[in-house]
């Protein structure tokens, strides 16, 4: 009987591994692999990052990874692999499960720039296959810069397995990027290359033609020259396409800064230097409005913006009707003595913000939906601007539809076409004019909100957009939103225009200088208002 | 002929001015100099140099106050003028250092070696002389002035239009001072000088006759200024402050007496800078900045526009204040007072300082302050 029971004790290890000699390949190589990690020199390492890349091993992606950024971690003692985990926990290369007890004397394994290289073309190899398409995209777009060749059967299985269209598509470039550099490739199979890659059509596919070898027959010669003059034509194109969504994003960012400022400027000719500051006060509650959240309701951080939004609308045209009733009713009609008023405002209001907030910048969050990019053709778009330019259009619809169909907009338009005549119909005109200025300044407030996305929030933002906002008000003519609108834009997108041939500060000069020309020639804007009112 | 114009011009408050002014041009160089340092009366070398930056303010003020008080153009851009001077003036130092600057580069000042200069810009000729650094002093920000005038006056640019472009002017010109291709020394500027016309530009008898320099410039600047709003011309001027459109239909040119007056203050104000630079030892590119210039205007609103005498007051005050302020315990206040300052003096003495002052009732009406308020605005 105990006989018996050994021999099943002995049949039941025999099954046992035969069971594992079926898997115990992968899993042998893969252990193998592993534990070239553990001896410290950089050649082994390299081995290693082969072995376990091709071992085919679920953790293989997992381990190189954790080689990548410095978390795989050996024990020379019993050359034992193991990974800490983005938590801090220490898991077994070799199983995955949590180290039941890991050794005291953990090192990171040591990579240098050659390995680093291996690394990415060994994961780039590694997620061509992963689940996620956006990880095979990423991996497709890693081959097509390695175009390395170890990688072309992995991304033949790939192609035939893929789904998405788009993620195909980058693995056929991909391709088609290993292909064409391979040295023993024929003419078709080249030329064919060449087409898919001509119609990828960025920066780096022309540079990958460009950078071909010499020795190429003639024919691939004619079409990959034929290919990169399509590409300079369309990259041409993009660029300008890229130059015409800088400068709108650029606009409306004016837009916002301007519009508030053709409120009080345009329709009430009060010069506000102070304006500036109003989008300081906007941006700085958007700060402080952020900072409560942060500490009390983290769950609420992605509306802190919506809240932010009639808050600093608030702030500002409250800050704005003060400074109307303290200061500028006092000044109506001279318009210097305003101006001088006004930017001693401004003074203190930065001062103040700067004793309360420090004079350092503060760093406002984006919240999810405001963050990141996506691609149009081959521009890149990132949400903030989008959104910013989406923000701008509303506030100025907005601002019209106030001012035309509001009654408020009615008697502040009527305020501005003839006081006199408008107090005789019974309008308070200082009600009207705090209220006007009010209006203005709550505009600021919100382009502060938008700003703050953008810009640093300092004492000092107001600053940098006071005097390009007076530009826009008087380039676009005075009195007149839709010159605003005209005047922001056509400004913003020839600053950019300028850009790549003068730089950014000799072009901002050279835009000045053009503003500057501008107004000698039309000293009352773009579209001015005709008519007595004009000079009075 | 021009001697007794100018000597005619003054009124018994300007002359108190000027003896205050050149008194100080012979007494503060003996009192340092002479004067041994344990005396009471000793005036250090600190002082002195604060108070010479005073002097250059002052007639920056006053030039400032010849286009603003007599003509109404505000200009929001007048430190442009005054760092333009500056920069020719810091120009022709920055030659004399020759080979003693760090690198020790025979042609090349140190900067330009540092941000590797072949050879010198062409617009640095000439500047190895001084004859012909002081004449860009004066040619420079009246020809900037000029061309400037000329289009802006031309095109009736006027009231807040004309501050505006006056401050994007200086603000494009900060741009591109600030860049160190533009070849004036980036955002360092020029400084590490070491001498003038020979004189060390550190020893106490050089900073003297710079100190009485300033002096004797700010009392031909009062005597020029005096002499321009007292004459046929200055009467137009004012003319036009107070009805522009009415002055025009007589049959005045305008824009000529405006691009004259604008043009003549630009020099002075050019003068300015460069009796500065020497004795504060550096200019750069945040002389440019617009707000410096708006701080120019509060000067002038401080003292009493279209006083002269008053704007000079103002600058000296201003600063004053600003000094004493920044250098204690309310340093971080100042802008705080400055701010108000700025709304005060407009709300509540918008004649400035010299409005406070018994006016005398004979000439009031044709050259004092300007009336102030709605009323006061011509019905054009």
């Amino acid at each position: 009987m105990p006989r018996w029971h050994e021999r099943f004790v002995a049949l039941f290890c025999a099954l046992a591994l035969l069971l594992a000699a079926g898997t115990s390949v992968s899993a042998q190589s893969y252990d193998e692999a592993l534990a070239k990690f553990a001896t410290d020199s950089y050649a082994d390492t390299d081995a290693g990052i082969t072995g376990v890349a091709t071992s085919g091993n679920p953790l293989a992606a997992q381990v190189i990874e954790a080689l990548q950024d410095g978390r795989l971690l050996f024990s020379a003692d019993d050359k034992k692999v193991f990974i800490r985990d983005r938590s801090g926990a220490i898991l077994d290369a070799s199983t995955g499960k949590a180290a039941a007890a890991a050794p005291a004397n953990l090192k990171p394994v040591r990579v240098n720039n050659r390995l680093r290289r291996s690394i990415e073309a060994a994961l780039g190899g590694l997620t061509l296959l992963s689940p996620d398409p956006g990880k095979r995209y990423e991996a497709a777009q890693a081959v097509f810069k390695s175009k390395d060749p170890a990688a072309l059967p992995a991304l033949d299985t790939a192609i035939g397995r893929e789904t998405d269209a788009r993620v195909k598509r980058a693995l056929q470039e991909a391709r088609a990027a290993v292909i064409l550099t391979m040295p023993d490739t024929k003419e078709p199979d080249k030329v064919a290359a060449i087409g898919v890659i001509r119609d990828r059509g960025d920066q780096d596919s022309r540079g990958l033609l460009a950078a071909l070898p010499g020795n190429q027959t003639e024919g691939v010669q004619r079409v990959a020259a034929e290919a990169i003059s399509a590409m300079d034509n369309r990259l041409a194109a993009w660029n300008v396409a890229q130059n015409l969504w800088y400068g709108l994003s650029l606009g409306s960012v004016l837009l916002l800064a301007a519009i508030g400022l053709a409120i009080t400027f345009g329709v009430m000719g009060v010069i506000n230097m102070a304006h500036g500051e109003m989008v300081m006060l906007g941006a700085y509650t958007t700060f402080v409005v952020q900072e409560i959240i942060r500490t009390s309701f983290p769950w609420l951080f992605d509306y802190s913006l919506a809240i932010a939004i009639p808050l600093a609308f608030l702030v500002a045209a409250l800050v704005g009707m003060a400074i109307e009733r303290g200061v500028i009713r006092f000044l109506y009609g001279r318009p210097l003595e305003t101006l001088l008023a006004t930017w001693g405002i401004s003074l203190i209001l930065q001062q103040a913000v700067r004793t309360s907030f420090g004079p350092t910048n503060r760093e406002v969050g984006a919240p999810n939906f405001m963050s990141g990019a996506f691609q149009l053709g081959g521009l890149t778009i990132t949400w903030n601007r989008l959104w910013i330019i989406v923000f701008a259009g509303l506030i100025f619809a907005a601002l019209l539809a106030a001012l035309r169909y509001t009654s408020l907009g009615l008697q502040m338009r009527a305020v501005t076409q003839n006081r006199r005549m408008a107090s005789s119909m019974g309008i308070h005109t200082g009600r009207i004019d705090a209220l006007t200025f009010a209006l203005g300044s709550g505009i600021a407030g919100l382009a502060g909100v938008a700003l703050s996305q953008i810009d640093n929030v300092s004492p000092n933002l107001g600053q940098s957009y006071i005097i390009d906002s007076f530009l826009v008000v008087v380039f676009g003519g005075v009195g007149n939103l839709w010159g605003t609108l005209v005047g922001a834009l056509s400004l913003g997108v020839a600053n950019k225009f300028l850009e790549p041939y003068a730089g950014a500060v000799l072009g901002k000069i050279l835009l000045l200088v053009l503003v500057i020309l501008f107004i000698q020639k039309r000293p009352r804007g773009l579209f001015a208002l005709k008519g007595r009112a004009v000079e009075a | 002929m021009i001697t007794r114009r100018l000597l005619e011009a003054p009124d018994g408050r300007g002359w108190v001015f000027l003896t205050i002014v050149l008194g100080a041009a012979v007494l503060v160089p003996i009192l340092h100099l002479v004067v041994p340092a344990s005396s009471p009366f000793h005036i250090s070398t600190s002082v002195m140099a604060l108070w010479g930056k005073y002097l250059c303010y002052a007639l920056l003020a006053l030039s400032l106050d010849l286009v603003w008080g007599y003509c109404g153009i505000l200009s929001l851009g007048h430190g442009a003028f005054f760092a333009l001077g500056g920069y020719a003036m810091g120009m022709y130092l920055m030659r004399q250092i020759g080979t003693r600057g760090v690198y020790a580069h025979p042609i090349l000042p140190d900067f330009m070696v540092f941000l590797n200069y072949k050879e010198l810009p062409w617009f640095w000729y000439g500047f190895d002389w001084f004859a012909f650094a002081l004449a860009m002093v004066f040619l420079v920000p009246g020809a900037l002035a000029f061309v400037f005038g000329w289009f802006a006056f031309r095109s009736r640019v006027t009231g807040v239009y004309l501050s505006i472009i006056t401050q994007a002017l200086t603000y494009a010109l900060m741009l591109g001072f600030f860049r160190n291709n533009f070849g004036f020394g980036g955002n360092n500027g020029l400084t590490d000088f070491k001498d003038i016309l020979g004189f060390n530009i550190q020893s106490p008898q050089t900073r003297a006759v710079l100190f009485s320099l300033s002096a004797i410039a700010l009392a031909l600047g009062y005597l020029i200024a005096r002499a321009v709003v007292q004459s046929k011309a200055g009467k137009v001027l004012i003319a036009i402050r107070d009805a522009e459109s009415r002055t025009r239909f007589i049959g005045y040119r305008v824009e000529n007496y405006k691009t004259f007056v604008f043009t003549l203050s630009a020099c002075m104000a050019g003068l300015a800078g460069a009796l500065y630079v020497p004795q504060v030892g550096i200019i750069n590119p945040s002389e440019f900045t617009p707000a410096n210039s708006i701080e120019m205007v509060i000067w002038v609103a401080v003292g009493g526009r279209g006083t002269l005498v008053g704007a000079a007051l103002g600058a000296v005050l201003v600063n004053y204040a600003k000094s004493t302020f920044t250098t204690g315990l309310l340093a971080p206040y100042w802008l705080f007072a400055l701010g108000a300052l700025f709304v005060f003096v407009t709300i509540f003495l918008p004649k400035g300082i010299m409005g406070l002052l018994p006016q005398r009732a004979a000439r009031s009406g044709a050259d004092g302050a300007p009336a102030t308020g709605r009323a006061a605005q011509p019905a054009e």
